[in-house]
Parts: C-alpha cells; sequence; structure tokens
C-alpha cells in the first residue's frame, strides 16, 4: 500500500494534503484498491459548501459505488474536471492526477484531527488483521 | 396436474416444524367470514367449453380491426408487417428473460444495441437507454434525469399543459416525495415560467392535440436559464419532422408502441429515452455497447449496467432496473424493416391523409377545426353535441370508432373531439367518416 506522507487521512479513506491555505483531496491508495476499476466519478461544483462529513460525491467502479465525504469542512475551489474522462487515474496515482476536490477549509485546525500517514497505515493493517 | 412441488409428507414435516397442526391453524387470524367464503362460480368447464365460451364472449368486443378506428390520443393503430412478429416469436428472443449474465446473450445484446442506434438516429441524439415500460414512465424518467443533472439543486419541472395527460399525471406519481414544483397547467408561453429553479422543461411534438412547433426559441430559452429541454416525440412522426435533437432537445422519450407493436389493449408498450452523451452517467436503465472480444471479433456489451440493481443501489437515482425488451425487438424490427424512406413514407400518409379528413369534416355543417397552424396525424374537431353521443352514433349505426373526448382532461374543451387518422384509414374511410357526421346532423 502506498501512502502519502504529507497527507493526512479520514476514517472514509480520503486523505487532505494542505496547499498554502487551501486542501487538495481524494481517495487512498488502499481505497482504490478495495474498489478496484474506477469508472466514474461524480464530483461536486465550484462554489459548494459542505461540512466536515458531508457527501461531496461518490466514486463508481465495476464493483461498487461508494459516497465521497469531506474529510474537513469547507468551500470547493476546484474538481478535477479530467477524471470525467480519465477515471482510472484514481486507481494509477490516487495521490497525485487522481485528485479530486480543492477546498478552501471552513476551520483549518480540523487537519489536525486527521490521521496520520503512520496511523492511517497502522489502522488498515490492524483491519486486514481482524478480517 | 398439481404443479405444486410439496408432497403431504413434506406439508406434515414443516407443519411439525413450526408446531401447528394445520395450515387452517395458519390463518386463524384471519375473520372466520372471510376465511373460506363460499364463491359464487359456475360448475367448472372442460377446456373445450371454457375456450368455446370465452371465444363467444370475444365476439362481442368491437377492435380496431372490425372497422375504421379513429382513435389515437397516445395508443395508435399503425400497421404491423408480419416479419416484426415472424422475428419476435423466435423462441430465443420470445422466452428469454432480461439477461443477467448479459453477455451470454449475444443475439439480445445486439438486438438492444441495434435498437438504440436506430432510436439515435430517429431523435437525433447522441445515445439511447435499452428502453422503459411505456411513454408515460420514459417521461417521469426524463424528468428525474433533468433534476439529477442539477444535482437535486434545482426542483422546478416546467410541463406543458399539451403533454399527454396521463403522463403529466405519471410524473406526478413518480416523482411524489422528492420535493419537485411540477408545474403543468401554465396557460401562456413555457418560457416566461422559466428560472433558475427551473431543472427542466417539458414538451410534447407533436402536442397531445398534434400540433408541431418550432421548438427553436423554447430550446434556447430553456437552455438560458439553465435548464433542460425533455421533448415527448411520437417516433412515427420524426420520419418526417426534423428531429427534436436538431432542435436542441437534451432528452427526448416518447411511446414507441405505434412501431411494431399493436394497440395490444393498452400494454406492453414501449417507452423510449434519447440524451446526449453528458448526460449519459445520468440516465436510468441500460445501455448495451459494441466492441471487439479479443480476438478482435465485433461483440456486445453491457456498457451500463441497471446501476441500480448491481453498482448504486441504494444511490440509484431511478429503480428501475428493467428494459421492455420484447417490444423493443418488436420496435427495432420494424424501424429496420421499414428503413428510413418506409418510416418517411408511412409519416407521410399519416400527414395527408389527417390533412384531407381534417379539411372534409371542417366543411361539415355544425362541426369546426380551428386553425391551429401546422399538425401531425391528430387535431381537434369541435362537434355539435357532446363526444360521446357522437362516439355512440358513430359505432353503432356505422361500426366507427370515434374520437377520444377531450373534455375528460380539459373542461374547456367540452364537446371536441381529438381525431386520429394514420396509414390504416383509407381515403374511403375518412369519406365514411365524413358522411357519417353529415347524415349526424342532416
Amino acid at each position: 500500500m502506498k501512502l502519502d506522507q504529507e497527507a493526512r487521512y479520514a476514517d472514509n479513506h480520503e486523505w487532505a494534503r494542505r496547499d498554502g491555505d487551501e486542501i487538495v483531496c481524494g481517495i487512498s491508495d488502499h481505497a482504490q484498491e478495495s474498489l478496484s476499476d474506477v469508472v466514474y466519478v461524480e464530483l461536486p461544483e465550484e462554489g459548494d459548501e459542505f461540512e466536515k462529513g458531508d457527501v461531496f460525491g461518490v466514486v463508481e467502479s465495476v464493483k461498487a459505488a461508494s459516497d465521497l465525504y469531506m474529510p474537513m469542512g469547507g468551500k470547493i475551489i476546484a474538481v478535477n474536471e479530467e477524471l470525467e474522462d480519465a477515471p482510472e487515474l484514481v486507481n494509477q496515482e490516487p495521490y497525485g492526477a487522481g485528485w479530486m476536490i480543492r477546498f478552501a477549509p471552513s476551520d483549518p485546525s480540523e487537519f489536525d484531527d486527521l490521521a496520520t500517514a503512520r496511523e492511517y497505515e497502522a489502522r488498515i493493517a490492524e483491519e486486514e488483521d481482524e478480517a | 396436474m398439481p404443479y405444486i412441488p410439496h408432497s403431504d409428507a413434506d406439508r406434515r414435516a414443516m407443519l411439525a416444524a413450526i408446531g401447528v397442526q394445520s395450515v387452517e391453524e395458519l390463518l386463524a387470524d384471519v375473520p372466520a367470514h372471510v376465511r373460506f367464503p363460499d364463491l359464487n362460480l359456475p360448475p367448472a368447464l372442460s377446456e373445450m367449453e371454457a375456450r368455446r365460451e370465452l371465444e363467444s364472449l370475444a365476439r362481442s368486443n368491437f377492435t380496431a380491426a372490425d372497422g375504421p378506428c379513429f382513435l389515437g390520443a397516445g395508443a395508435y393503430h399503425h400497421f404491423v408487417p408480419a416479419v416484426v412478429d415472424a422475428i419476435l416469436r423466435r423462441g430465443e428472443f420470445y422466452t428469454a428473460y432480461t439477461p443477467y449474465q448479459p453477455e451470454v446473450s449475444q443475439g439480445t445484446l445486439q438486438a438492444i444495441f441495434e435498437y438504440q442506434t436506430m432510436i439515435c438516429a430517429l431523435t437525433g441524439m447522441a445515445v439511447s437507454n435499452a428502453s422503459h415500460y411505456d411513454g408515460a414512465t420514459a417521461v417521469a424518467e426524463a424528468v428525474i434525469t433533468a433534476v439529477n443533472v442539477h444535482r437535486m439543486k434545482r426542483r422546478k419541472v416546467i410541463i406543458s399543459p399539451y403533454v399527454h395527460p396521463e403522463y403529466r399525471a405519471v410524473v406526478r406519481t413518480y416523482t411524489q416525495g422528492m420535493g419537485l414544483e411540477i408545474g403543468d397547467r401554465e396557460i401562456g408561453r413555457l418560457a416566461d415560467s422559466l428560472d433558475q429553479d427551473t431543472a427542466c422543461v417539458v414538451v410534447q411534438s407533436p402536442d397531445f392535440f398534434g400540433r408541431i412547433e418550432d421548438l427553436t426559441p423554447l430550446a434556447e430559452a430553456a437552455h438560458a436559464a439553465g435548464a433542460l429541454l425533455v421533448v415527448v416525440a411520437d417516433p412515427i412522426a420524426l420520419g418526417l419532422l426534423k428531429s427534436p435533437g436538431e432542435f436542441g432537445a437534451d432528452i427526448v422519450v416518447g411511446e414507441g408502441q405505434g412501431m411494431g407493436a399493436g394497440l395490444n389493449f393498452g400494454g406492453p408498450y414501449l417507452g423510449f429515452f434519447a440524451t446526449r452523451e453528458e448526460y449519459v452517467r445520468r440516465m436510468a436503465g441500460r445501455l448495451v455497447g459494441q466492441t471487439v472480444d479479443a480476438d478482435g471479433k465485433r461483440g456486445f456489451v453491457l456498457t451500463l449496467s441497471t446501476r441500480e440493481q448491481h453498482i448504486r443501489r441504494e444511490k440509484a437515482t431511478s429503480n428501475i432496473c428493467t428494459n421492455q425488451g420484447l417490444v423493443a425487438l418488436a420496435a427495432a424490427v420494424y424501424m429496420a424493416a421499414l428503413g428510413r424512406c418506409g418510416m418517411r413514407q408511412v409519416a407521410e400518409l399519416c400527414y395527408h391523409r389527417a390533412h384531407y379528413a381534417r379539411q372534409r369534416i371542417g366543411e361539415i355543417d355544425g362541426f369546426s377545426v380551428g386553425d391551429d397552424g401546422p399538425f401531425f396525424k391528430e387535431f381537434v374537431v369541435r362537434c355539435p353535441r357532446p363526444v360521446p353521443e357522437v362516439n355512440e352514433y358513430l359505432l353503432a349505426e356505422w361500426g366507427i370508432i370515434g374520437g377520444y373526448d377531450l373534455g375528460r382532461d380539459y373542461v374547456q374543451l367540452d364537446g371536441h373531439m381529438l381525431l386520429c387518422v394514420t396509414e390504416m384509414n383509407p381515403r374511403e374511410e375518412i369519406d365514411m367518416l365524413v358522411a357519417a357526421l353529415e347524415e349526424m346532423t342532416a
């Protein structure tokens, strides 16, 4: 499982990374692997505002459709429009070209509540042991 | 012959397992007087006797095949070439249920693919799904699609009052609980009702009264307001008229019964649904695509499966998981058999015969047809007597099936009849109708 050491991770496997005052967000390598081939990503519109934990979109793979949850509250600044034609980017580069949204956080301190890469890795390992 | 697989011993074992003595005991909660009521039934008949009885009952029907039929209003008496049934009734198509392991059923997928392709050509749209139950449900699905294209942020739906009244009723039933505001009684320009909350505007063309209008201004107004234009079309008319796609429609739906399905006593019918490629993910139902296999040979796949069922489940925007496979096949065979020229010819016959009929009826004392501009195969006639009376007279005295009583749906149109003329009504039938109406008022 690949991890972005800079990013923080939410319970539902979204990652959030600081970029200046903004936050970039996508889903983790572990999440894309569990979903298998992503065929469609439904993203919000610029200007949409969400609370932490709100559904901001849906990722649909050949196996399932899963809601995407805001790791922090904020207002959408941009969405990755390339995913419309190339949803496979989520599988190929979950932390890079497969990013999903960029938003202005309403409370930047929520970032610190998210799991670090190490904590997230430990959690996944634990879950896999249980399974 | 018993069709119930359980033996007495099986039943005893099951009853013992749940601790009751008899099946009757399971019904103890049902009030005694309705538990096993005496049914007032005649003695049982043999198959031969039952058949004779039913045939005798059937003979008291008067069907569209028994005399001239001028009734339309959504269910149309068009000719069904024999080739349609010949293909439809092949066991491979006739007995197969909706393909749950789709790629195994290459023939079914190819038929659906060809149906979709021809629907796209006819409507001028980029994608068509594999069909819906009927025109009414297809309109409702179009409304839901439009609302979802706007991510439920726009909840106002404007429907022309000249969309089939039953379709409008189905849209209301279908969308109840979604919190939509549905306006379908506005008289006047639909474009004036458009605003930033409008998800879509729905028009029928030709409309319920048969009239044809240029949809370009409405398409422009809808798009300027950010709303979608949904057009309810008659596929037979599309053989002749400019396609809704060329007018700028975003979703084209309608009743496909006229293409290869008989009147069928009201069903099964066929809802077709076509849209722009960008809305394909918001579309309900399934979509078949063409591809090549590992050896480079042409094959067909379920490009979009019924996501309601397999993938999206509770996140689905529609709960319709099926399509109207057999009737869609009939439409595909019909379109393929007639081809572009044949479809145009049918449409032209309808158009010219309807215009002849309208002109002749307009000349009869007491009847008026107004002057409402261009129309296709249906038109409104104001009658000197109540429509049910006129129809009763036509049927009893002349063996003619008359038109649709518009007073049923439009209070202001009491005494107005909607007449439909298709390629099935030769000039002699129209002349007979005219003679009948002349005699009625003489």
